[in-house]
């Protein structure tokens, strides 16, 4: 501690005005401010003391309620190759080969969409000499969360660019953008190389040549389109019951499979209050009905699926827990919270029953509500005004 | 609450939002028998919208009474501000451009008055107006929207007085007001005669009965949390100001020199203030007059010398230096340690607790706990990114975060819409408290109320 102390101590001043590296002061701000809260006092013209809380600890708060995802996600991604190789088919066996072939398949694309994504955000910083702001610490965890286990780390590395520059920095960083960082990444791999992005074959890692005979390799969601129920229940060599969906020894994107580590990522978000439990449930309760409606009606693809395998199928749970609640993109209003998430919930299982050309529709109904949220926000407050003027005119 | 309702009945109003911020060194229910101070001191800078450069009555070396004029703003020259104590003016200092900064009495060891000479019970509205404005008493009234001095040529809408503070640390009313019952109470009839409507006094739901049995007034009780106090958070919840209204407001001791003044025909400002804070060997009441130089209450009695003084409390206060003076309005003096060293890995592993609204401390666990502060800012200036957490603190049907974007941004239809006219900054002091992103609520609402003001 004293140590390092002494060390930014000494190397301060060459980045200070005047020094030699005056330049990358940002840089060099963003590692201190890191290793220590500055001994900045209250401006005398405010409040004398402030809340312990700052947005390192928000967003390293949601960072951690990632990590049971995260650390699912390698070990299912190293369960389903051996799976399709027909090696270690309880989930129990071969857990050290499973979490070490999900880590080399997993991490590098960690360490891409961090290294990418700061990269950027410290040059960006540096150039428009303003502190380095802390949402990349998600959006660069969130981004391999979504991504499928074979994706190329070439395109990792794009869609980050992509979503930095694009999605965010082009509107001012982070508190400014409009659409929702990981999600623009996302889409931008979808739209532009969709061959990698959906499909029955890219959820699987490893040789397709070395599979067994009669592996499929698609998700359930896509068997549960294509067969409904009777597809579910007849898959060679996995279990697609709703125990696996529930667990999460499923393919899929690399952090959405188990509803169990969600589920403890939004216990995290929910107890520490930095997830709006408004938007997750309105959300969840928006899918869920729209489901019953179309299961009702019958114009439903999914063959006798009933309602809440919905919820549990592709990616609706991490969308609702860790996208649709990004407080900078999503409505900011209490009752704005509560419209925005269920609309999300309808749109996207809207896209998901009747699209045939979208497999999930989470990603698109999300950024569509992400431009929407202002104009709901805007609505409530001006019901809010409303209010007042008729006050005024009493 | 309909504005008639309101009226009618006396039940509990009841809020829900807020936060009660809990700190040690609350004031022990003592009164501290120090001396007198020897300085007392005006400020122009404590009245909003005050001209750098007053008029001045007086020079250095003048012998002046209690209640004499010191000087006035030149565009409102009715309104005089009047010496606290009789004493020898040692200095008139100055600061930029010549900007007065403080007028400093040496004051007599014994206090003499200037004759003010009777009001009559008779007297009519326009004679308790221009009677008041003489004597120095006018600029404790305060008139919202904005704060600022009353204007004589307005006749207020209601009058308002909170008869409780839910700050941190802050005083006990009943403290306050030991001895002065009875200018209290002819306080409030004389200004009742000032409004075309009420004076409604703001009760907690447990007062002293200087508060519960006043008469001639309509009284209303809150509970709940910080800002439940704050008399912008009553008046809201009793009869919103709206574009146009005038409503003054003043604190209880307020009440009781206005009533003094008038029974007794001498401005006599005296003060009981809570002097309070963790840095303080002894914490307690001291009853002094307004102005009053804090040099008494600090020398010897800080545990060390590493501290931030307030002239009231730490949410809405103002630093001053350890020879600094009383502000008009305080009734509080508060030492906290000043929050300036480095914290290892702060944000990630805090090395002490720390008061938060947010639940990723464990110390949401022990709401009753009582914190050592500092002044840190536990983080730095960030765009905003949390939503809803201004919301939580506000217990006003307003959203103050928008209410805030709309100020940076000078949208003035939107900031009348959102209800600047209905806040002041103690009421969204507790936004600045717990904002994630750092943002300065309160200067930035200022700015806002500022350019309002300058616009009608």
């Amino acid at each position: 501690m004293k140590l390092f102390e002494n060390l930014l101590g000494k190397v301060k001043p060459h980045f200070e005005k005047g020094g030699k590296l005056e330049k990358y002061y940002y840089g060099f701000d963003a590692l201190e401010t890191f290793l220590f809260v500055p001994g900045h006092a209250s401006d005398p013209g405010g409040t004398h003391i402030k809340d312990g809380i700052d947005l390192k600890r928000t967003m390293f708060t949601v960072v951690i309620a990632m990590v049971p995802c995260l650390l699912f996600g390698i070990w299912n991604v190293g369960h389903q190759h051996f799976l399709a190789l027909g090696q270690f088919i309880g989930a129990g066996d071969g857990f050290m080969d499973k979490i070490l072939y999900g880590a080399l398949q997993v991490l590098p694309i960690v360490i891409v969409s961090y290294g990418v994504g700061l990269g950027i955000e410290f040059g960006i910083a540096i150039a428009k000499k303003h502190p380095v702001n802390e949402g990349f610490l998600v959006s660069g965890m969130l981004i391999p969360l979504v991504m499928p286990p074979t994706i190329p780390l070439w395109m990792v590395a794009i869609a980050t660019a992509f979503a930095v520059v694009l999605g965010k920095e082009a509107f001012g960083g982070t508190g400014m953008n409009i659409l929702n960082v990981a999600l623009t990444a996302r889409v931008f791999l979808f739209f532009a190389y969709p061959i990698y992005m959906s499909g029955d074959a890219v959820w699987i890692a490893g040789d397709p040549a070395q599979f067994v005979d009669g592996f499929s390799g698609a998700t359930p969601l896509g068997v549960a389109y294509l067969d409904g129920m009777a597809g579910l229940a007849s898959m060679q060599h996995v279990s697609y019951d709703l125990s696996s969906l529930i667990l999460g020894t499923i393919p899929g994107s690399i952090g959405e499979t188990s509803a169990i580590a969600i589920a403890i990522g939004a216990v995290i978000l929910l107890v520490s209050g930095i997830g709006s439990w408004r938007i997750m449930a309105s959300m969840l309760a928006g899918a869920y009905v729209t489901a019953v409606v179309f299961a009702l009606t019958g114009i439903d693809p999914f063959n006798g699926v009933p309602p809440h395998y919905h919820l549990f199928m592709g990616s609706v749970l991490f969308a609702a827990v860790f996208m649709a609640t990004d407080p900078v993109t999503a409505a900011q209003t209490t009752r704005g919270k509560f419209i925005y998430g269920f609309l999300i919930g309808i749109f996207g299982m809207i896209i998901r029953v009747l699209n045939p050309a979208y497999p999930e529709g989470w990603m698109l109904a999300i950024l569509l509500m992400n431009v929407f949220a202002p104009t709901i926000d805007h609505l409530v407050v001006q019901s809010n005004i409303k209010r007042r003027l008729s006050r005024a005119l009493k | 609450m309909p504005r008639n309702q309101a009226f009618m009945n006396n039940s509990v109003i009841k809020l829900k939002r807020g936060y009660d911020i809990n700190l040690r060194g609350k004031a022990e229910k003592t009164f501290l028998d120090l001396e007198q101070p020897t300085l007392f001191a005006l400020h122009p800078s404590d009245i909003l919208g005050m001209s750098p450069i007053p008029k001045l009555h007086v020079k250095e070396g003048d012998e002046v009474k209690a209640g004499q004029p010191l000087y006035f703003d030149k565009p409102s020259p009715a309104v005089q501000y009047c010496a606290p104590v009789s004493g020898e003016i040692v200095e008139v200092r100055r600061g930029q451009k010549r900007a007065i900064e403080a007028v400093v009495i040496l004051a007599d060891s014994k206090v003499e008055f200037y004759d003010q000479g009777r009001l009559s019970d008779k007297a009519s509205r326009e004679e308790i107006v221009q009677y008041l404005l003489k004597s120095g008493a006018w600029v404790l009234m305060r008139q919202r929207p904005f704060n600022v001095v009353p204007d004589p040529e307005v006749v207020p809408r209601d009058i308002f007085v909170s008869c409780f503070d839910t700050s941190p640390l802050a005083p006990d009313y009943g403290m306050l007001m030991q001895g002065k019952e009875t200018a209290f109470q002819q306080g409030l009839r004389l200004l009742g005669k000032l409004t075309s409507g009420r004076v409604h006094l703001g009760l907690p739901p447990t007062g002293p009965e200087v508060f519960t049995r006043a008469e001639g007034v309509v009284k209303h009780t809150f509970s709940g949390p910080h800002p439940a106090g704050n008399v912008g958070v009553h008046i809201h919840h009793v009869a919103p100001i709206r574009k146009g209204d005038a409503v003054w407001v003043l604190k209880p001791q307020d009440v009781a020199i206005i009533g003094r003044l008038a029974a007794e025909g001498i401005y006599d400002p005296q003060r009981t203030v809570a002097v309070v804070g963790d840095e303080l060997t002894k914490t307690g009441y001291y009853k002094t007059r307004i102005g009053a130089s804090l040099k008494p209450l600090l020398d010897g009695r800080l545990k060390n010398d590493h501290v931030r003084v307030i002239s009231g409390n730490p949410l809405t206060g103002t630093r001053v230096s350890k020879d600094g003076y009383l502000g008009l309005f305080d009734d509080q003096v508060t030492v906290i340690e000043e929050g300036d060293r480095p914290e290892f890995l702060g944000w990630l592993f805090p090395s002490y607790p720390r008061p938060s609204l947010s639940r990723t401390f464990l110390s949401y666990l022990t709401p009753n706990k009582e914190y050592h502060v500092n002044t840190n800012n536990h983080g730095e200036l960030r765009a905003y990114v949390m939503t809803g957490e201004y919301e939580s603190v506000v217990p006003m049907d307003l959203y103050p975060q928008h209410l805030i974007k709309s100020i940076l941004y000078r949208d003035f239809d939107q900031m009348e819409g959102l209800g600047i006219y209905e806040v002041v900054e103690e009421d969204l002091a507790l936004c600045e408290f717990v904002c994630t992103s750092k943002q300065p609520v309160q200067s930035i609402l200022r700015e806002g109320l500022e350019a309002m003001r300058i616009e009608d």
